[in-house]
């Protein structure tokens, strides 16, 4: 493999709460413009996995974290700018959070904050990553109202158009589905699957066939170890490396 | 229901207002207080407890909001910060009394302001400070952590993250805490009976910068304890007239908090 066709490259990432100690030892590799499913039980860790990636971790009380990570052949943790950093990854919540601004402001928000104030420039921008997270048409005619007074599922895809708009190389996505309906879920990873093409992405997923439809290699976190990594067809065959990772694909336990 | 609270406050000012009446007018509030407080107004200590309350707040608030936004938003939950913040909440239930003694040690005498309209503002900036505190801290606490997240995943810093989401949506709370400290500072006598009101001081009528910084001044809560207990032969009106002035304004400040926050409730955006 060139390196250069890795773009989150994990050494023996360990992640404590305090004196808990929550991911241990992971090591794997995220390559460029593939899409990697993360699937596990709740609590082994995948959110925490994703919050030292963009180092929202650094605000978690508690938190300690030692191993490397490196995104885009650069060490995290020796960054001098953590925002320049985490303008380079697209960040989706479980939870919608539509922040309590306009639409266009939500949207606009990122840019605003890394210096663009051209107003053509910005409502070009909100215009593409509307349109990109399938959301344009619905909301194109009232971007002065609120964001958080849309629906569930509307919110959601305003959080992944604001994850867009800073423009990042890579899009990480936590449990995105799990507060909104299946139409939308669908609308989404028909949007995911768009995106794909142009950017690095990590789907957390607590469902396993979403990881099967989209992702290129799934990685089945559990109990904060890297239980096994393989490509979707190996993962979802009947001999994966790993007996824990039949069953839980299976759903004999999880 | 809302009867019965409402009754008692409509009774207590109605009452004092029919009390007041005879000595109610505009001159009232422009002129001195007159022989030996047996007559005229309330112009100098009606001016009095506004540069008092203006200027206590002046101080206070400020460093209130700096210091509640610093330990809500950026100091890291270890040992100092919750001492920080229980000396915060056990400050702000400190006796006013207290307040007047530390005033008249630490401003008026070992500072050196002496008696003045600084030294007792100063005072009163201490007893409000802690309540500034933490009635901001939980107004910036009601903010939801997820917009906190979502700024920062997005690359926001965390100052801009407040400057633009969290103060936006805390603002209502912060002015409403901010407004009772001022019907708090306007009411207290002890504060500033020690360090800078006195009991008689005749003013420019008419003159808003009759008073000075250094200058001592006359205060509505102080005169109306003075002329209801301290003065014999003062009028019956006299003594409900100051309060009724003390009471309006201190109604007046809460009436106006009332229109900020429904005006603010009607753009509240989650
Ligand atoms: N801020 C935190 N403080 C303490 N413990 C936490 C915190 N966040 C998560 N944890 C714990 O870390 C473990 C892993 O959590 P998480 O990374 O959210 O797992 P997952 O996303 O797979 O459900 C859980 O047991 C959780 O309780
Ligand atoms: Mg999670």
């Amino acid at each position: 493999m060139v390196k250069t066709d890795v773009m989150i490259e994990i050494k023996d990432l360990h992640v404590r709460y305090g004196r808990r100690e929550v991911l241990r030892g992971v090591t794997l590799d995220v390559y460029r413009n593939e899409v990697l499913g993360i699937i596990g039980p709740s609590q082994s860790g995948k959110t925490t996995l994703l919050k030292v990636i963009n180092r929202t971790i650094d605000s978690v009380p508690g938190a300690v974290v030692s191993g490397t990570v490196k995104v885009d052949g650069e060490d995290i943790r020796q960054i001098k700018d953590v925002y320049a950093l985490r303008r380079k990854i697209g960040m989706v919540a479980p939870l919608p959070v539509g922040l309590p601004m306009t639409i266009f402001d939500n949207v606009a928000f990122a840019p605003r904050m890394a210096g663009i104030r051209d107003r053509r420039q910005l409502e070009k921008r909100v215009e593409s990553c509307l349109r990109q997270a399938a959301l344009w048409d619905e909301v194109k005619d009232r971007l002065d109202t609120l964001g958080t007074k849309l629906s569930g599922g509307q919110q959601q895809r305003l959080t992944i158009a604001r994850a867009l708009s800073h423009d990042p190389e890579i899009l990480c996505l936590d449990e995105f589905s799990i507060a909104i309906d299946p139409v939308t879920t669908m609308r989404i990873e028909d949007v995911l699957k768009e995106l794909r093409s142009r950017m690095t992405i990590i789907l957390v997923t607590n469902l396993v066939q979403q990881a099967r439809r989209l992702a290129d290699r799934i990685a089945f976190l559990f109990n904060g170890q890297l239980e096994e990594i393989g490509s979707t067809e190996v993962i979802f065959s009947d001999s994966p490396r790993s007996r824990k990772t039949y069953e839980y694909v299976n759903g004999v336990f999880g | 229901m809302t009867l019965l609270l409402v009754a008692p406050l409509v009774l207590i000012v109605g009452y004092i207002f029919y009390q007041a009446l005879p000595i109610l007018s505009l001159d009232f509030i422009f002129t001195n207080p007159k022989d030996g407080m047996r007559s005229g107004g309330i112009w100098s200590p009606l001016l009095g407890t506004c540069y008092l309350v203006l200027l206590s707040l002046a101080i206070s608030t400020p460093i209130g909001v700096l210091a509640a936004v610093f330990l809500n938003e950026y100091a890291k939950d270890n040992w100092f910060t919750r001492m920080v913040n229980l000396a915060v909440v056990n400050l702000a239930g400190v006796p006013s009394i207290v307040h007047a003694l530390f005033g008249l040690g630490a401003f008026v005498l070992f500072a050196g302001l002496g008696k003045s309209i600084l030294a007792a503002s100063l005072t009163l900036a201490i007893m409000t400070l802690p309540v500034i505190i933490a009635s901001t801290k939980q107004a910036l606490a009601a903010v939801p952590m997820a917009f906190r997240e979502a700024c920062w995943n997005v690359g926001a810093t965390r100052w801009q993250t407040i400057r633009h989401v969290v103060l936006p949506n805390s603002i209502n709370g912060i002015l409403t805490g901010l407004i009772l400290e001022v019907a708090h500072a306007a009411g207290e006598t002890a504060p500033i009976m020690f360090t800078g009101a006195v009991f008689y001081k005749a003013i420019q009528e008419g003159d808003l910068f009759a008073y000075g910084p250094f200058d001592q001044c006359m205060a509505l809560s102080m005169h109306l304890f003075t002329i209801s207990t301290q003065v014999p032969g003062v009028p019956h009106a006299l003594p409900f007239g100051t309060a009724i002035v003390l009471l309006g304004t201190v109604l007046m400040v809460n009436a106006l908090s009332i229109i900020v926050r429904t005006r603010l409730r009607a753009r509240k955006k989650w």
